[in-house]
């Protein structure tokens, strides 16, 4: 399947997306491989963009029309690359699947969700709700095509689901599948994953219940998030009205992240909005060592600060203890600015943990440069096979486009070339 | 083309459980004379799609209505090579929102049927436009970094460049540039300008003109006519598309008088220091003396609102850069970098920290002020917002003001193009080419032109070349969209362009000044002289259009307007008002869907028209429709303003004020004008979206029923 004419995508987010659309839209043949049941990546979380508070979803859509128009776009959902051999101009590559139990007879109805009897923790909310086993994974998914998650249904033994779809579209028989693919080129957009917050020890992540991170902060802040887009903290559901960031948890820091993640002031001081939008008695602090407003988002940045109820403090929070009773967090660290000791009690963290790139755990099968932390090295004398996205830097949607746009070029050279 | 018919219910998805499937076929056999019109309980299913490829292939059915989901769904399924389609949506935005066999959710369906059918019936196949002598030549303009990245770009996948640069030489600012800091951002690299001049020349595909300007572009995309002047001569080219990449000027450093420059010798700019840096020695410009004791001051000009107000990203950078070529000078020299906020994103956070571990000494503040002594040294005073007190630096050799960057798209016209709406790419506030910058930033309001490097935002080398090859890419797709008549983005693919019926014209000028992309340029008297390469088929011109003059192949004036006489109107006696809500098609309706899949009731008595842009509403729609009876109009479209979402920047801007314009027309109705809203909403808004409907409707029954019912 495939020729070799043709550009294997790897990673169906932002970055992927793009590099598979623009690539299409010249006349090239695009197959796109995607881990999740949908398209999107992690950009279909969040619940606005920074600088014009817009959300994702909008361009998304643009995209998901312009895929559904490319009669040059093909994609596989719940596929990850196992192997890649060859050289530039000629890959083999095989692609295993995970079954997803619903065919694409699916026609979205929600029958199959209405009578399944078993709850999973809701991934796309990082587990602050929960779907059925059989679930669309958000309203505004693409495809849109239910799953059913193979490690909690109940199988043939339940199998109610079967009999309500009137569909023929529910096939527990489903088996993982293996798929072969002879491409020209590859983009390797696997995107980033959060930085693990656990391990910042001080900060208590995994042992406070009221602490959390940026990016369940887009899922809380979400109208069709786990609370419908209302802020209610997790450890008794209550709205929130004092919160606190702290940037650079475990960035640009030697034991953890040394680089800067390049998004994460711009991320909280939109999150900052989000608080005093929904709660306007609502208070925040942003803990940080240097905003970084780069360009024009600096913009951004002057308008949010000129709100009086948000206190932009210079200091690493050295220690979070929970005040057991209340489940209220305590914040303790010095601000460098005034040198005074801060002690300050809010009623939920946000910790702006960074970006650590795909390939910093699972590299691409294949002979890929890399960084000191992962990051696949964009030099341009590497041919066949090129890093796109924030698995090169870690980037804002606008620098991953750019990126994107740039090696889907690459790509169509090396075919070219062929 | 003689159309013949086919109408296709699904009654699945509990369709059938919600609506009466016999009076809907009605619709089509008695109603719309259609030849063919079946059901079936599972359309999108094997058996339901081979029974309409049957009747498409053997019974000459060419004019498809597929009455049952929404069209953003099953699109792969429902898809039959070229015949007339459309798609009737009775799932999610009837079945799914209204309540089940009830006369007003029967209603709606029925109305949805009867504007497909009139949609179908006013449609024809588009026929795309083909341009003659189509050229598939890349112009980039401006050689330096970006300009040469973007040429390689395109040369390397098969397309002629002409690189034109004004200098005598290519390269730009690298020809100023000592030493480079790119990935993997752990020491500098020499900048390697020549070996990169070097491969632009090898490149058999790039033809290079340099001490060469652009006189004039006329024309559009694949057909644009270059007239380049070159040495007191002038020569004419014909290209497919354009990347400008004409860089960035240094922010001009006589208005930092203050911080001491102009005043004060030994007070340089980055600029200046990068030239000194590669011309062998740092050192004082008062006496030649190597420098000792320096210091960097950040954001001179930059992130101040007197001046530049933006970040220009790099001068953090710059500055570490910089300081290292100090202290490879002189390991024991004082290094100072005066700053408000270190930025050093992503892995280039690297460099910073070997700076700081190479002894610079870092001070968070802002200069107060600074004067010289006698020998010609510094003393600056600063406040040490660490220290939280004023702290004082003396006997600094030199003081380095790290200056900004301005596009030099601010007041340069480098591209002189021959557009009715001006001769420049329109620029934002600060003059960058201004665009949908978060997802789509390489789209400008010129179809067909592209900017590349930091003529479009400050960015350093190592992601400006992607950046340049990006915009090379633009513009090859550019090329091989008009090749074959297609739109560019966002309606990528769509094959209709905008047909002028120019007998009826009368010169008005609107169709010119109201196209957000500047696609239609005069003649001397004002007749629109259309260009449809640079066409982004958004359906501006016709909405602005006071004549009905402009329509496109399956969307016109004509269409929208029959589909609003179709539309069944009850008595006043009934209590069933009607409104018309006007949907922008890739926000509204999408949220319209997920109130659906959301199954979150809707109001029944709104009839739902989804529209290219909001921009492309035509008032004689609305005047129409109030003339028969019904009783109000909505339009929901994307934000406009600074932080406009519309993806024809200008639609719902453009709504908004003609509908300021309608009360004129309600007046000579002596109708009230709240009988027409506007309202902003966005693709997630799809739990406010009944808030809004119900709100108007509220009002509407508040008034008294349109006295025009019945005419």
């Amino acid at each position: 399947m495939g020729d070799n004419k043709s550009i294997l995508i790897v990673g169906g987010g932002m970055s992927g997306m793009t590099s598979a659309i623009e690539a299409a839209e010249v006349g090239y043949d695009v197959v796109i491989v995607e881990k999740n049941p949908y398209l999107g990546g992690r950009v279909a979380q969040l619940y606005q963009y920074f600088p014009k508070l817009c959300p994702p979803n909008c361009g998304l859509e643009i995209n998901f029309k312009r895929t559904k128009n490319s009669s040059h776009i093909q994609f596989y959902t719940l596929a990850e690359v196992e192997s890649i051999s060859g050289q530039e101009g000629n890959y083999q590559v095989t692609i295993k699947t995970t079954p997803r139990f619903v065919n694409d007879k699916c026609t979205g109805c929600n029958k199959c969700a209405e009578v399944c009897p078993v709850e999973r923790p809701n991934a796309f909310n990082f587990g602050m709700d929960k779907t059925k086993a059989a679930y669309l994974p958000y309203a505004m998914a693409f495809p849109m095509q239910y799953v059913i998650d193979g490690s909690v249904c109940q199988g043939k033994s339940c199998a109610k689901c079967v009999e309500a779809c009137a569909y023929q579209a529910i096939d527990l028989d489903m088996q993982p599948q293996t798929i072969t693919l002879n491409v020209g080129a590859i983009v390797w957009s696997a995107g980033w994953n959060p930085y693990d917050a656990s391990k910042l020890e001080n900060y208590g992540f995994g042992q406070y219940a009221n602490v959390i991170t940026n990016v369940m902060m887009e899922r809380l802040c979400a109208d069709n998030g786990p609370t419908k887009g209302k802020i209610l903290r997790p450890s008794d559901q209550k709205e929130v009205e004092k919160v606190a960031f702290i940037q650079c948890a475990g960035s640009r820091d030697e034991n953890h992240l040394a680089y800067c993640s390049g998004i994460c002031c711009l991320a909280s001081l939109k999150q900052s909005t989000y608080v005093r939008e929904k709660n306007p008695n609502a208070e925040a602090f942003i803990y940080f060592i240097d905003i970084r407003a780069q360009g024009k988002l600096e913009d951004f940045f002057v308008k949010v600060k000129g709100d009086e109820k948000l206190s932009l403090v210079k200091s690493k929070i050295a220690l979070i203890t929970e005040d057991p009773a209340s489940k209220n967090l305590i914040l303790e660290g010095e601000d460098t600015q005034t040198g005074e000791r801060i002690r300050e009690t809010v009623e939920m963290v946000v910790l702006a943990t960074g970006m650590e790139p795909s390939t910093a755990t699972v590299k691409v099968p294949a002979e890929v440069a890399y960084d000191d932390y992962g990051f696949i090295v964009s030099d341009q004398e590497q041919k066949g096979i090129y890093g796109a996205g924030c698995i090169k830097r870690p980037a804002d949607v606008a620098g991953v486009v750019q990126d994107a746009t740039g090696a889907a070029l690459r790509a169509i050279q090396s075919v070219v070339r062929r | 083309m003689d159309k013949k018919l086919g109408v296709y219910i699904c009654t699945g998805c509990g369709i059938e459980d919600s609506l009466d499937i016999e009076a809907l076929k009605k619709v089509g056999t008695k109603e719309f004379k259609a030849p063919v019109c079946k059901t079936h309980s599972w359309l999108c299913g094997a058996e339901g799609v081979e029974m309409i490829k049957n009747d498409v292939a053997n019974e000459g059915v060419n004019t498809l209505s597929i009455v049952a989901c929404s069209p953003r769904v099953k699109y792969d399924v429902f898809d039959f090579g070229p015949v007339l389609m459309d798609r009737v949506n009775i799932r999610e935005q009837v079945a799914w929102v209204l309540p089940a066999g009830e006369e007003d959710t029967q209603m709606m369906a029925e109305d949805n049927m009867r504007m497909g059918l009139i949609k179908l019936n006013k449609s024809q196949l588009p026929e795309p436009y083909q341009a003659e002598n189509l050229s598939r030549n890349i112009l980039v303009v401006g050689g330096g970094f970006a300009g040469m990245n973007a040429a390689i770009g395109a040369a390397q996948a098969g397309y002629q460049v002409m690189l034109v640069e004004k200098e005598p030489v290519l390269g730009g600012f690298m020809n100023k540039m000592h030493l480079r800091i790119r990935p993997p951002y752990k020491e500098l690299k020499s900048v390697d300008l020549e070996e990169q001049i070097k491969k632009v020349e090898a490149e058999p595909n790039i033809k290079i003109l340099t001490s060469a300007t652009i006189e004039k572009i006329s024309g559009g995309p694949g057909m644009f006519d270059v007239t380049i002047s070159q040495n007191g001569s002038s020569l004419s080219e014909r290209v497919g598309s354009v990347v400008q990449a004409t860089g960035w000027k240094p922010y001009d450093a006589g208005k930092l008088e203050h911080l001491g420059y102009g005043k004060l010798p030994n007070v340089i700019t980055n600029v200046q220091m990068e030239e000194m840096a590669k011309n062998g020695k740092i050192t004082r410009p008062s006496d030649g003396k190597e420098v000792k004791s320096i210091l960097f001051v950040q954001c001179a000009g930059s992130r101040d609102e007197n001046h530049l107000p933006y970040c220009s990203s790099v001068c953090c950078l710059v500055s570490l850069k910089q300081a290292t070529y100090v202290r490879e000078q002189d390991p024991e020299a004082s290094i100072y970098i005066l700053y408000k906020d270190m930025r050093t994103p992503h892995q280039s956070e690297d460099f910073y920290r070997k700076v700081q571990k190479d002894g610079a000494i870092f001070i968070r503040g802002e200069m107060n002020s600074i004067s010289e002594d006698g020998n010609k040294s510094l003393s600056v005073e600063a406040s040490d917002a660490l220290l939280n007190e004023a702290i004082q630096l003396d006997e600094l050799d030199l003081v380095v003001l790290a200056t900004g960057m301005v596009p030099t798209s601010i007041d340069e016209a480098a591209l002189n193009l021959d557009y009715r709406q001006g001769p420049a790419l329109p620029v934002n506030k600060y003059g960058f080419p201004d665009s949908n910058f978060i997802c789509f930033p390489y789209e400008t309001q010129r179809t067909g032109v592209y900017t590349a490097g930091c003529v479009r935002s400050p960015m350093e080398t190592a992601i400006c070349a992607e950046d340049a090859t990006g915009a090379a890419l633009k513009t090859i797709q550019a090329i091989e969209a008009t090749a074959i008549g297609a739109s560019t983005f966002p309606r990528s693919g769509d094959l209709t362009y905008p047909e002028f019926m120019m007998a009826r014209c009368t010169q008005c000028k609107r169709c010119t000044e109201e196209c957000p992309f500047g696609a239609i340029n005069e003649d001397e008297k004002a007749n629109p002289l259309p260009n449809p390469t640079r066409c982004r088929r958004c359906g501006t011109c016709m909405g602005a259009c006071p004549e009905r003059i402009i329509s496109f192949k399956n969307y016109s004036v004509d269409m929208i307007g029959s589909m609003i006489k179709g539309i069944e109107v009850p008595d006043a006696d009934d209590e069933k008002p009607r409104v018309i809500a006007l949907i922008c098609e890739n926000d509204a309706y999408p949220a319209l869907d997920m109130a659906g899949i959301n199954r979150i009731p809707i109001d029944p008595f709104y009839r739902f028209i989804p529209v290219r842009c909001l921009g492309s509403v035509n008032l004689v729609w609305i005047a129409d429709a109030l003339a028969k009876g019904i009783d109000g109009v909505i339009l929901l479209g994307c934000r406009k303003g600074d932080d406009y979402q519309c993806h024809f920047i200008k639609g719902s801007e453009l709504a908004n004020t003609r509908m300021e314009k309608i009360s004129e027309t309600l007046g000579r109705l002596a109708l009230e004008p709240d009988r027409v809203r506007v309202e902003e909403i966005s693709i997630n808004d799809y739990d406010k979206l009944p808030v809004i409907l119900n709100d108007f409707m509220t009002r509407i029954k508040e008034l008294e029923p349109n006295p025009y019912k019945g005419f």
